[in-house]
């Protein structure tokens, strides 16, 4: 079968059995790759109800046909399991080499269940798979731990790590890769170390076949130069994610202490040029990418200095932003001290802010985190980002939660100011203003993160532009217009996007070229014929696409018992308060506007009143089985 | 024909290692490149390109002369190779391989495709040769 590797690797760390079994073409043609098998093999393989860190929940490695072949951005692998932020449907992926590197070892998935009895790792090395001591690795940082295998085992590995936060199963551990690479959402960090695996290393010396190897090659140098003659190639590049800050900040959208506004004035001191000038080593890219995100520096600060990937767009706005801290210096610190405890920036910014919000508001006192707490001071956050990340004490206990929880515990109205969406802490974009992404955020299949869909063009001038051209074309006037825009428009903004993104999930490589810089979609279709032997279209993608989405969100129907309509609503602040100060000033959303929103979407997408697809739709998009089989699912 | 390399550019992408494998060999594997990236991380957190200077360390390793210089380029005559592989222990920047379908080494031999394709121009042509690619 050509694109693929032809294999999946599958390891149960209880019975230390290892098989390796043929890839099912029919998977292939049905689901595509990546994302489409991780949903795929989560909804007939994880048995009804398991915990996240029961040992049958699966841990799921899944590279697409277009990982580790020569086109721009070929470097993305998903992983995917049972959340143990929200107890649902979850992937998280990452660039960087790994995925490329399990294909060229013959394996295009893994899946591994069970627990190590002991703390291990799992050594990759082309057909050699052993399960290995990690004894020595256990407690370490992610960062060093990655040092250290590298100079025991060989710098040409690649290799997985996670950090302390990931062994002692913090809701938000993330897994971490290349010295600043993070698969960082959902927890599935906590979920490798539920298993007692501390890292996963691969070395592939083997090829990966292409129906066409020239005409593959001719393509891909094609694909190469048409992203090079893009404007945002040489003006988006150089700063990378965090060449958005500005216009983000200006636009209003910048989330500013824990989401109470939604601008800050500091915003030129944390932005992509302050990356540039105070940070930056060198460019780091993902497999095969032309205009790396990655901005690999140092950072030195009063509480320490170190060596850092980033921070990019996400970093900077919620530790910037959420958290007020002043320079990139120390968004940085912060940003480094994650990736080290293994803890998703996103997630570990979102509690800091939360945690420092509730000692404002005397919700938790100085005798619970050990000390006084004050958003914009670093020796604040760094300490929160210890306690939750080592779960030092019973509030670090509770932080490692999550915001949900945290706050369901905490209680006294902290629940209106714990920002996230079924238990996934929000990422980047404020969208009181913005009723398209706010769509988005309450609609994502993981939980509130903006990967899965970003609308905020539509939201801010009316149409689906690339980030490039947004951020060059500017603002405005200090004071935004009111963002007036139907409903149904917004559904099918959000739809369409959520639609158009996953594409890249499944085909394994990254959705930026298209989204950063406006690389048509078409070339995917053709690379993926190419390369496969198979014709495709990107409206067959398309509709791949859709079935993955409905699938993912029948998972989350099955595994939770009350799960509907209700999940799908961002917290009160976004509702009940309107926005304090900067360009949105004023502006607020009412409940009745989401309703609206979601009445709109559940009809555009022929789901049911309570957010259920109905069986016509599973029908439609191709799961009519789904609807043969029990919702209780497969059995332990 | 000479390349040139700026190390302070390359992002370490690896873009030109499939490149390199894909034109030589007709393979999509990296293993098989005749150049090779090296990432210094954490620290000094910089890459280095390594690369055949046609150096000819090779040439003089062989124990049986099947590597020969023609143009400034040292190429690697399969015929006479007798799959020893000391020119690969020999050469200097670690960037010769074995196939491994027949155990025979094989060498840059300056195609210029990792350089057609970097996108960072890491690795480009000289200037008198990137005025011959243009004409």
């Amino acid at each position: 079968m050509f694109g693929y590797a032809g294999k999946i690797l599958r390891i149960n760390l209880t019975t230390q059995e290892i098989v390796k079994d043929i890839l099912p073409e029919k998977m292939c043609e049905e689901f595509i790759g990546g994302r489409g098998f991780v949903a795929k093999t989560l909804y007939e393989e994880l048995p009804f109800g398991t915990h996240p860190f029961d040992e049958h929940n699966l841990f799921i490695i899944a590279t697409g046909p277009l990982s580790g072949h020569f086109l721009p951005a070929s470097g993305k692998t998903h992983f995917g399991s049972k959340s143990p932020a929200t107890g649902g449907y979850a992937d998280s992926n990452m660039g960087g080499h790994f995925g490329p590197a399990l294909k060229y070892a013959g394996y295009d998935m893994a899946i591994v269940t069970g627990k190590a009895e002991t703390p291990s790792y799992i050594f990759i090395e082309d057909g050699t798979i052993e399960i290995r001591p990690a004894t020595a690795y256990w407690g370490k940082g992610a960062l060093t731990c990655e040092e250290m295998m590298k100079k025991d085992i060989g710098q040409d590995f690649q290799i997985l790590t996670i950090g302390p936060a990931g062994e002692k199963k913090v809701n938000f551990a993330c897994i971490s890769h290349d010295f600043g690479r993070q698969a960082g959402r959902t927890g599935m960090g906590a979920v490798l170390g539920s298993k007692n695996i501390k890292a996963i290393a691969v070395k592939g010396t083997g090829s990966i076949p292409a129906a066409d190897v020239k005409k593959a090659f001719a393509l891909g140098k094609e694909a190469f130069k048409k992203v090079s003659q893009k404007p945002g190639f040489k003006g988006w590049t150089p700063e990378g994610t965090a060449g958005i800050t500005d216009w983000i900040n200006e636009v209003g959208a910048f989330p500013a202490k824990n989401f109470y506004t939604s601008h800050i004035d500091h915003g030129h001191m944390i932005n992509g040029k302050k990356v540039l000038e105070k940070l930056k080593i060198t460019d780091k890219g993902c497999y095969c990418c032309p205009t790396p995100c990655g901005k690999y520096g140092f950072t030195k600060t009063s509480l320490g200095s170190a060596y850092v990937e980033g921070p990019e767009f996400e970093t900077i706005s919620l530790f910037g932003g959420s958290c007020l801290l002043k320079t990139i210096e120390e968004v940085a610190y912060a940003n480094y001290l994650c990736d080290e405890l293994g803890i998703d920036t996103i997630s570990g910014a979102s509690v800091a802010a939360f945690a420092m919000e509730c000692f404002e508001k005397g919700l938790i006192a100085e005798a619970d985190i050990g000390r006084t707490v004050e958003f914009g001071k670093l020796e604040s956050i760094v300490h929160l980002l210890n306690l939750m990340g080592l779960r030092e004490n019973a509030l670090g206990d509770l932080l490692s939660q999550g915001v949900k929880t945290a706050s369901e515990k905490i209680g006294k109205g902290s629940e209106k100011f714990a920002i996230h969406v079924k238990g996934l802490e929000w990422t980047g974009y404020e969208c009181r203003n913005a009723p398209s992404m706010m769509l988005a955020y309450m609609t994502a299949d993981v939980g509130a993160h903006h990967n899965r869909a970003w609308v905020m063009g539509h939201d801010v001038v009316g149409a689906a532009t690339n980030v490039h051209d947004l951020i060059t074309a500017g603002t405005a006037g200090d004071k935004r217009p009111k963002a007036v825009i139907s409903p149904e428009d917004s559904a099918q903004y959000v739809i369409d996007s959520q639609h158009t993104r996953p594409i890249f999930d499944l085909l394994g490589c990254c959705r930026l070229q298209l989204m950063e810089l406006g690389f048509e979609v078409e070339h995917y279709a053709d690379l993926y014929s190419v390369i496969t032997g198979k014709k495709i279209t990107w409206e067959d993608l398309i509709r791949v696409s859709e079935k993955v989405w409905t699938l993912t969100r029948m998972f989350w129907a099955r595994e939770l018992e009350n799960f509907g309509r209700h999940m799908d609503y961002p917290p009160p602040r976004f509702y009940e308060e309107l926005t304090p100060s900067g360009p949105n000033k004023g502006y607020g959303i009412s409940l009745n506007e989401l309703d609206n929103l979601l009445d709109a979407y559940y009809t555009a997408r022929g789901w049911d009143n309570n957010g259920i697809p109905t069986p016509e739709t599973l029908e439609r998009v191709g799961l009519a089985g789904l609807m043969k089989t029990s919702l209780k699912g497969n059995q332990k | 024909m000479n390349l040139v390399f700026d190390h302070g550019k390359c992002s370490g992408c690896g873009a030109c290692m499939l490149a390199c494998s894909m034109e030589n060999f007709l393979l999509i594997a990296p293993s098989r490149a005749l150049l090779r990236i090296e990432g210094r991380f954490p620290s000094p957190g910089d890459y280095q390109i390594h690369f055949c200077d046609q150096c000819g360390i090779c040439a003089k390793a062989c124990p049986v002369d099947a590597i020969v210089v023609e143009d400034g380029i040292f190429r690697i005559n399969e015929e006479d190779c007798i799959a020893c592989c000391e020119c690969v222990e020999a050469c200097p920047r670690s960037v010769m391989i074995i196939q491994p379908e027949n155990n025979i080494p094989a060498k840059c031999i300056l195609c210029g495709e990792c350089a057609r394709i970097c996108p960072r121009e890491a690795i480009s042509f000289s200037c008198e040769d990137h005025a011959k690619e243009c004409q």
